[in-house]
């Protein structure tokens, strides 16, 4: 099978490789996927506490070129999004964009699901209700 | 700027022909186009004496008589026709038939096509080193069973099972044996009188000859075995397998059979000492597994996990320079890991992890030397890039870590 040009490019080059501060309260974590699935995905996002903007992204990936590529497109679409726009990113917009055969769909519902993790576990550990989707003065 | 060859370490999956067999095959496409079954001129006959010829090639190779040789279109075709043909030629006898867990799809898949012709089938386990054992192969024969078939060596490991027990154990008991020697016919000695061996499917393009053409050794005489042809034509090949014979793919097998029969210990002692420089420079690496039995284990052919790195993206690293298969079937439709490691008691993550390196005729040292270095490189990098490497690294107990299933 061979791989559009974007995957090769991520792979080759990928963006925002690393690790942040997993215990910093302004850092969210999402550890997705499993060893046994072939795939394992970790996005963590920086999220200035001023503005609720993202700042930096990085990511881990155990996977094939699609998976490695999906988080990487991730993490740089990521950095200046509110937590709700970061949120609303969907998987088949990773999928146009890296140009995904249908056998590497479930690459970029992992990344989207890492997305998720990572603000999911910003807003915990900051007290943010997920339904309000709003500051709560905690 | 020279492009550098691709480095061919795939040749599990096919060998390219040696030129030598090419050369031999050529008149055949040309001047000698003539079909084997025709009787009545001279471009006939000259085909006959081809198929002949070559069909004494493969005897010698193999130490049978010549008329014990069935041409078909490759190794599964003769495994189907193994047995498929042996079950309807037996069916008096009994409906048992026992193979085992990590064979070969074309072994696999016929069985449960038999299944639902009222066969019942006993899928052996291996151990963890690959090999069957040999308690519950006998344990598993009973008064029904009409054949017992097993891979001489693995496709994905190499890995050689002990032929010549298993032939005292059907031996024993009255039962036949055929063996998918696919990846052991023109590498190693495989004698199926020898050994006891009824029934041996085996293909030309595993052994440097041209792809679509096939063989299967049927034995003659102690015991006299005949399978029931799965095609209806003009009764070629003894009856068993109609169909006009591809005269120049069946010359150029019997050419690589001629090649191997001279060079096949050279070449495994060579391949042999290139393959272990390779295995060991590479389980210099922290972490790596070697899969299957290193003492029972085909000379050219070596299956290495990479823990905490995924098999196609590692493949990934190097694939513009070099050609392996992993042994994470992420590419293919199925998102499984191979079911022969999984079979051999491997974790899927490690399954996930594995790449098999087959060497073939034309490896040379120099590109066994890039290798190693190409795939040192590439785990390195991909280890980099790994959240669960970093967590091992921290001394993180993967085993309790709760992960999402998707």
């Amino acid at each position: 099978m061979a791989y559009s040009e974007k995957v090769l490019d991520h792979f080759k080059n990928p963006r925002n490789v690393g690790s942040l501060n997993k215990d910093a309260k302004n850092v969210g974590t999402g550890l997705v996927g499993a060893p046994e699935c072939g795939d394992v995905m970790r996005l963590q996002i920086e999220v200035d506490e001023e503005s609720g903007v993202i700042r930096d992204a990085k990511f881990k990936t155990f996977g094939c070129g699609s998976a490695i590529a999906s988080s990487s497109l991730a993490t740089e679409w990521l950095k200046g999004k509110s937590l709700d726009e970061a949120a609303s990113i969907d998987n088949m917009d990773i999928v146009e964009e890296l140009a995904l055969p249908p056998v590497k769909i479930h690459c970029s519902v992992l990344a989207e699901d890492a997305i998720k993790a990572a603000i999911e576990d910003y807003r915990q550990k900051n007290g943010i209700s997920v339904d309000s989707k709003e500051h709560a003065t905690a | 700027m020279e492009k550098r060859r691709l480095i061919y370490l795939d040749n599990n999956a096919t060998t390219p022909c040696d030129p030598r067999v090419v050369d031999a095959m050529i008149p055949f496409f040309y001047e000698k186009h003539g079909n084997a079954a025709s009787r009545s001129h001279q471009f006939g006959w000259e085909a006959e004496d081809a198929v002949d010829y070559a069909r004494e090639q493969i005897a010698k190779l193999l130490n049978v008589e010549d008329k014990e040789i069935i041409f078909t279109s490759g190794a599964t075709e003769s495994n189907n026709l193994a047995l498929k043909g042996v079950f309807e030629m037996y069916a008096k006898k009994g409906n048992h038939i026992i193979t085992a867990e990590t064979e070969h799809k074309a072994i696999l898949d016929t069985c449960k096509h038999l299944e639902k012709a009222g066969a019942e089938i006993t899928y052996l386990k291996v151990q963890e080193d690959g090999l069957i054992n040999l308690e519950e192969l006998e344990a598993a024969i009973k008064p029904t069973t009409i054949l017992v078939s097993l891979m001489w060596a693995n496709n994905e490991t190499g890995v050689i099972q002990p032929m010549q027990e298993i032939a005292r154990i059907c031996e024993k008991h009255g039962v036949l044996f055929h063996s998918d020697a696919t990846q052991a016919v023109g590498k190693i000695k495989t004698h199926p009188r020898e050994i006891g061996v009824h029934l041996m499917s085996f293909t030309a393009h595993k052994m440097y000859g041209p792809k679509g053409v096939g063989g299967l050794y049927v034995s003659r005489k102690n015991p006299r075995v005949k399978v029931t042809a799965q095609m209806d034509g003009g009764g070629h090949e003894r009856g068993m397998r109609s169909g006009t014979l591809n005269v120049p793919g069946i010359v150029g097998f019997g050419k690589a059979a001629e090649i191997a029969m001279n060079e096949m210990e050279q070449d495994a002692a060579r391949l042999s000492r290139l393959r272990d420089k390779l295995q060991t420079e590479l389980t210099k690496l922290e972490e790596t597994k070697i899969n299957g039995n290193v003492d029972s284990r085909m000379p050219h052919v070596t299956n290495i996990s990479f823990k905490h790195v995924e098999g196609e993206g590692l493949m990934m690293t190097f694939n513009q320079n070099i050609a392996v298969s992993s042994g994470s079937a992420c590419t293919s439709a199925s998102l499984e890991p191979s079911y022969v490691l999984v079979g051999m008691g491997l974790g899927d993550d490690l399954a996930h992890s594995s790449i098999r390196f087959s060497l073939g005729r034309f490896t040379t040292e120099e590109e066994v030397d890039q290798a190693i270095e190409l795939v040192r490189n590439g785990v390195n990098h991909m280890r980099e890039l790994s959240p669960i490497w970093e967590m091992y690294k921290d001394g993180v107990d993967l085993s309790k870590i709760e992960w999402s299933a998707h």
